[in-house]
């Protein structure tokens, strides 16, 4: 993809987006509902299972 | 023209496990095993490194380099480097011509990383393998860089560079902070914070200063230009998250860039009021979610967002007088102006509009969903272990990569510039010569390239221009030589 060709798509994303957002409120609301949702299950499967000893044993010396 | 505005950004990853959980072990694994697996080992030359030089005084001597010189190196053959520093490993990408080239190589990085990381863990049990995080802190009250670096005209004075960048570097957390569940200093800690744009602001002490690892400035002034210091200074910028998303670490650099070129055109006379009290204003916007916060100037009260539109009005306007050659082809400022604006418009009504572009909402998004599901507090474990596993790269654990974020680049082409230097600056030189003739590189560095070529002394090839050794300039002598002497004659030649 050239450089002019990822801008145009960059733009046409942006396009879509406000589209969406002048269509039914109510319609658009349900759709990222449910899309969180799977992103949701999605991230339940792949977290760490033991939440408390995996963020206290991420301890990191001091850099830049 | 002022001068253009070559960049990159370098990133410590946070490094986790190995075979004896010392962080120093395990990113030494991690550098030699990507210089195995690519069958390559280039020392790092120190020769011309000064990171204790100090923008605001005149050099009397040379200052000993603090460098830990025994620590891995090597150099990619798409001109980046990949080292030890301090406890973690860092991936410096090549020196670009634009900010969405350093968006690409910043994102190459991240698959050099990975593919380390893999190679590393073959030898290791999985109780043993090494991860590795693109993120900023450990929530303990340790902190590591992201680092961009930008090549501005020396004969700016470095107090115009303080006067002019501070209003912008408080506030352009709004769209380029990473977001982090809770606090870990002090003050924070008393303000009951459960949530910040920024992972790195509450880390920063001082306004201006030298230091990197403790009292950290919000503008460095470490002198180390890696280029002609006559005619070129290369700021080196130490306040930024590192970023998940492909289109806030392009807005980082391009309004930063944008910025810059404005400061070398027309000075500092039209821009924002600097915050009375910068720390206190970076830190206070961080904490502040509802982006309504204030910060006193001389000119009253301004919120981040003010910060942002007037600097929105300023440089757009700048960029449809004079365009903007320096930064970027029109096309991508256009592009670039685009987005920002788009930031901009949705952070000031609907800042959830950027869960795709912007990663604190990103990551906000995904937190205050797992707290109605689960009903957690807000700084519940499972929500830390989120925020810790957003910015882990291995593709089966990584939730930056589940989290919807919008693209700028294929896989392919990230792919490819992990082996293919950018074309548009002197890391071209350096990466084929990497790629090409690594058998007589003896070591690299920013500025330079030491080969032995067999006979006689080593030969040292200078690139203090780094708008020279671009693909360009240099693709028909490589394509007219087939060894590093060769190179070397004909470069004397």
């Amino acid at each position: 993809m050239t450089e002019q060709e990822r801008l145009q798509r960059t733009g046409s994303e942006r396009t879509d987006a406000s589209a969406t957002e002048t269509t039914s409120e109510t319609t658009s609301a349900t759709d990222l509902a449910d899309e969180l949702d799977s992103l949701l299950d999605e991230i339940d499967s792949v977290l760490e299972e033991n939440a408390e000893e995996f963020v206290r044993n991420y301890v990191q010396k001091g850099g830049q | 023209m002022a001068v253009a505005k070559v960049l990159g950004i370098e990133t410590e990853y946070g490094v986790a496990g190995g075979p004896d959980g010392d962080p120093i072990t395990a990113s030494t694994l991690i550098v030699n095993a990507y210089a195995q697996h690519e069958h390559r080992r280039i020392a790092w030359d120190f020769t011309d490194e000064t990171p204790g030089r100090d923008a605001r005084v005149q050099p009397t001597e040379s200052f000993p380099p603090a460098i830990e010189i025994h620590l891995a190196n090597t150099v990619l053959t798409n001109g980046a480097r990949l080292y030890v520093d301090h406890a973690h490993p860092e991936y410096s990408s090549p020196e670009v011509r634009t900010p969405l080239e350093a968006v690409l190589y910043d994102q190459a990085g991240e698959l050099v990383m990975r593919q380390a990381m893999e190679t590393c863990n073959t030898t290791f049990d999985p109780a043993h393998a090494v991860r590795l995080y693109k993120n900023n802190s450990d929530g303990k009250g340790n902190a590591y860089g992201t680092h961009e670096n930008y090549l501005v005209d020396r004969s700016v004075p470095f107090t115009d560079l303080v006067r002019g960048l501070l209003p912008h570097f408080v506030s352009r957390l709004v769209y380029c902070g990473a977001g982090k569940v809770g606090s870990e200093t002090d003050e924070a800690r008393g303000y009951g914070t459960t949530f910040q744009l920024s992972a790195r602001a509450e880390f920063f002490e001082e306004v201006v200063g030298l230091e990197t690892t403790l009292k950290r400035p919000i503008i460095n002034t470490r002198d180390e230009p890696h280029s002609d210091p006559e005619r070129y200074r290369r700021l080196h910028v130490i306040n930024g998250d590192a970023t998940m998303s492909p289109v806030a670490t392009w807005l980082k650099l391009g309004v930063t860039s944008l910025l810059l070129s404005y400061i070398e055109h027309r000075g500092v006379e039209a821009l924002p009021p600097a915050p009375t009290r910068p720390v206190r204003a970076f830190r206070a916007f961080a904490r502040d979610e509802s982006l309504t916060a204030t910060t006193p100037t001389d000119r009253g009260e301004w919120r981040a967002l003010d910060y942002q539109e007037a600097l929105y009005e300023l440089l757009s306007t700048f960029v449809a007088t004079e365009g903007a050659d320096d930064v970027a082809p029109s096309d991508e400022v256009t592009g670039l102006l685009a987005e920002w604006r788009r930031c901009l418009d949705a952070l000031a009504t609907t800042p959830d509009l950027l869960s795709d572009t912007v990663d604190w909402i990103a990551k906000r998004r995904i937190l205050r969903a797992y707290q109605d599901r689960y009903h957690c507090g807000p700084l519940d474990a499972r929500l830390r272990a989120i925020d810790l596993q957003y910015a882990d790269i291995h593709p089966a654990r990584s939730l930056a990569s589940r989290a919807r974020l919008r693209h700028l680049f294929s896989e392919d082409d990230i792919s490819a510039a992990v082996s293919t230097p950018p074309a548009s600056t002197r890391a071209f030189f350096r990466g084929t010569c990497v790629a090409r003739f690594s058998d007589a590189l003896v070591s690299a560095n920013w500025d330079s390239l030491v080969f032995d070529v067999g006979s006689g002394p080593l030969q040292r090839v200078a690139m203090m221009d780094p708008l020279r050794g671009t693909a360009a300039l240099t693709e028909p002598l490589f394509n007219s030589v087939s060894n590093a002497s060769e190179l070397v004659v004909a470069l004397n030649g």
